[in-house]
């Protein structure tokens, strides 16, 4: 970003808070209305969720059950337990598990760092190759290679993240053995970051490769694009290098289509990273969520809701504030 | 419609078409026909066009072609590699893998087709109510589409089949129920760029009902966008079927879907030893939703030449 005068970088800066400020207040009943319908939609499933609190062989009297239910609470009408669930929220308390009693907020912090790191990863992954392979596709265009890559992305696109994830299991883990099978590091020895890098990497690839493929493709057109324009002509009579002018003067322009996708990519990231963490038994927020709707664990289902819901808003975010970075034409206002 | 003839013209006089046309093309180049030319041009949507028609007529016709029923359990032959007779071997029970996987497409493609339509009326009816009226209707039907959008469809799917539980016809209401944002956009975008066009202005003037005007002046003009998305709906559902039905939380066992096959997989062991039972069904999916995307591309090209990119 380069805004010659300090005063127009004080105005920039000031708008820029301002649009922040006007998102995340946009984002507030985004996320009261999110909660409600997940809310609401629990209310008109058939089972008892105070089933989900008893063990099955436990026989309990209709005075005990309602007992037990007034504790939790679970005796007012939906509305009100909606309200006093947003005033706990807003004092930072997501109530506790029905299964164990453990707090919401405590097991999601113990779930949401594995997760972050594998969905950190597998974007992180999706970008840097996704916008190399891309642009080396665009400016090979018509190649062996851009034939072979866009075949690759076309097959990418199109396997979902647990069929990846599977063929991944089997051919780098059990039958070549590059890759230990699941887990987050290996039972018994002590943490290392090389052993959880090890545990990382496959599902980070198959998680990623949705990512790299829709990334690569719509960087490769996004390039074709820009790499016809005039100024790009223009640079290479100037007798600018091949990196230059690709790399500082297309891909810069290129880059906005390009973060448009990535941000669209985000939902899929998410899906993708519950089904990838239930095949390699990772301990994150996927299989935390499967177990949750197994057991009918409301507390645990809104609160997750609400986590996943804010991440995500922030998510998106972030995507619009990258466009600023990018485009210094971009002005919020 | 006026819209339409004008911008057809537009494209018979753009130098797309650089062969010389003969007599008889001249006079029949009809919209409708340049956009079939331009689809049979792509070569990949054609392919995709072969691939998922055979895919329909081996779930069409799998009692024949299957040569044993998808439950039908060969006791003498079971766990078995791919053989003569069992080209993708059996399961522990003896079933046939092949079978099982041609019956399985009756299911997933059933399912895929009809959410995919379920999710393209719901989302026309909605984009054609939030462009036509605006305002405030515009304003709620958007919101309300932003909110869907922002959460990942298959966890809000995955909690509503988990409480309600899983079936066929649950998991194909619940994907074609959740997929409408997409079209639902598009339409609306399209009336929107639709609205003050003379052939409206000029319905509108000569006092034509607000449904009329909806349904036979401006939806017309809308088929094409929902044609593309169409192949995009199917996939998207296929997906999601998939992915459900992975996860236990859609179509029930016995019934064999292409997602329930391969969780089969879910066991270390079968995974390992026995790829023929998983492998099939995901090989299946894999080339459907290729050859849907291959279809999108193709009448993407062929419907809207300026979308054309790449």
């Amino acid at each position: 970003m380069r805004i010659a005068h300090p005063s127009l970088r004080k105005e920039w800066s000031d708008t820029l808070g301002r649009y922040i400020q006007r998102r995340l207040l946009i984002t507030i009943p985004i996320l009261i209305a999110i909660t409600a319908i997940i809310f609401g939609m629990l209310q008109l499933t058939p089972g008892d969720p105070l089933d989900a609190y008893l063990s099955p062989d436990v026989i309990l009297s209709i005075e005990q059950r309602n007992a037990i239910r007034h504790d939790l609470g679970l005796d007012r009408p939906a509305p009100i337990r909606y309200l006093f669930w947003l005033r706990e929220v807003a004092k930072g308390n997501l109530g506790n598990r029905i299964k164990t009693g453990e707090p919401v907020g405590t097991v999601i912090k113990q779930r949401i760092g594995p997760t972050l790191s594998l969905m950190g990863s597998g974007l992180a992954i999706g970008i840097v190759v996704g916008i190399v392979l891309g642009v080396v596709s665009a400016v090979k265009q018509y190649s062996v290679l851009d034939f072979v890559l866009t075949i690759f992305a076309f097959l990418g696109a199109s396997t979902p993240a647990f069929f990846a994830g599977l063929l991944g299991l089997y051919i780098f883990s059990l039958r070549l053995g590059w890759f230990p099978a699941g887990g987050l590091a290996t039972p018994g020895v002590p943490y290392s970051f090389w052993d959880h890098l090890d545990h990382l990497i496959l599902p980070a690839l198959m998680l990623s490769l949705f990512q790299v493929s829709s990334i690569m493709r719509y960087t490769r057109s996004a390039m074709l694009g820009v790499l016809s324009q005039d100024y790009i002509r223009t640079a290479q009579a100037k007798g600018l290098s091949q990196r230059v002018t690709v790399g500082s003067h297309a891909l810069r322009n290129a880059l906005i289509p390009i973060v448009t996708v990535v941000g669209a990519t985000i939902p899929a990231l998410v899906g993708g990273a519950v089904f990838l963490e239930s095949i390699f038994s990772w301990p994150g927020m996927g299989t935390l969520y499967l177990d949750a709707i197994a057991g009918r664990d409301y507390p645990l289902i809104m609160g997750m809701t609400f986590i996943i819901a804010t991440v995500i808003l922030i998510a998106n975010l972030l995507t619009d504030l990258t466009y600023a970075f990018i485009d210094p034409r971009i002005r919020y206002g | 419609m006026d819209n339409s003839v004008v911008k057809s013209d537009a494209r018979a006089l753009a130098p797309t078409t650089p062969e010389p046309l003969t007599a008889r093309q001249a006079t029949v180049l009809t919209p409708t026909r340049q956009a079939l030319r331009r689809f049979r041009r792509h070569r990949l949507a054609v392919v995709g066009l072969v691939v998922v028609i055979l895919f329909i007529l081996l779930a069409i016709f799998a009692p024949i072609v299957a040569r044993s029923g998808p439950n039908t359990v060969d006791l003498l032959g079971r766990n078995q590699g791919p053989t003569g007779r069992h080209w993708f071997g059996t399961d522990r029970t003896g079933r046939d893998t092949f079978a099982r996987t041609l019956y399985a497409g009756r299911v997933s493609l059933s399912i895929g087709f009809a959410a995919a339509i379920i999710s393209i009326v719901v989302g026309a009816l909605l984009g054609a109510l939030a462009g036509f009226f605006g305002k405030w209707v515009d304003g709620v039907i958007m919101r309300f589409t932003d909110v869907v959008m922002t959460f990942p469809a298959i966890i809000i799917i995955l909690t509503i089949v988990a409480l309600t539980g899983p079936g066929i016809i649950k998991t194909l209401l619940i994907i074609g129920l959740l997929n409408w944002p997409v079209p639902c956009r598009l339409v609306r975008a399209k009336f929107l760029s639709l609205r003050e066009q003379e052939f409206l202005v000029a319905a509108r003037a000569m006092g034509a009902s607000a449904p009329r005007m909806i349904a036979v002046h401006a939806f017309p003009n809308t088929v094409d966008v929902l044609v593309v998305y169409a192949s995009f709906g199917v996939v998207n559902a296929i997906l999601l079927e998939a992915g459900l039905s992975f996860l236990g939380l859609g179509v029930q066992p016995p019934t064999a879907s292409w997602g329930n096959m391969i969780n089969v997989a879910s066991n270390l062991q079968v995974l390992e030893q026995q790829p023929w039972l998983w492998v099939p069904a995901g090989v299946a999916i894999v080339l459907t939703v290729l050859a849907c995307n291959f279809i999108g591309d193709g009448l993407r090209d062929a419907l809207d030449p300026r979308m054309n990119i790449g």
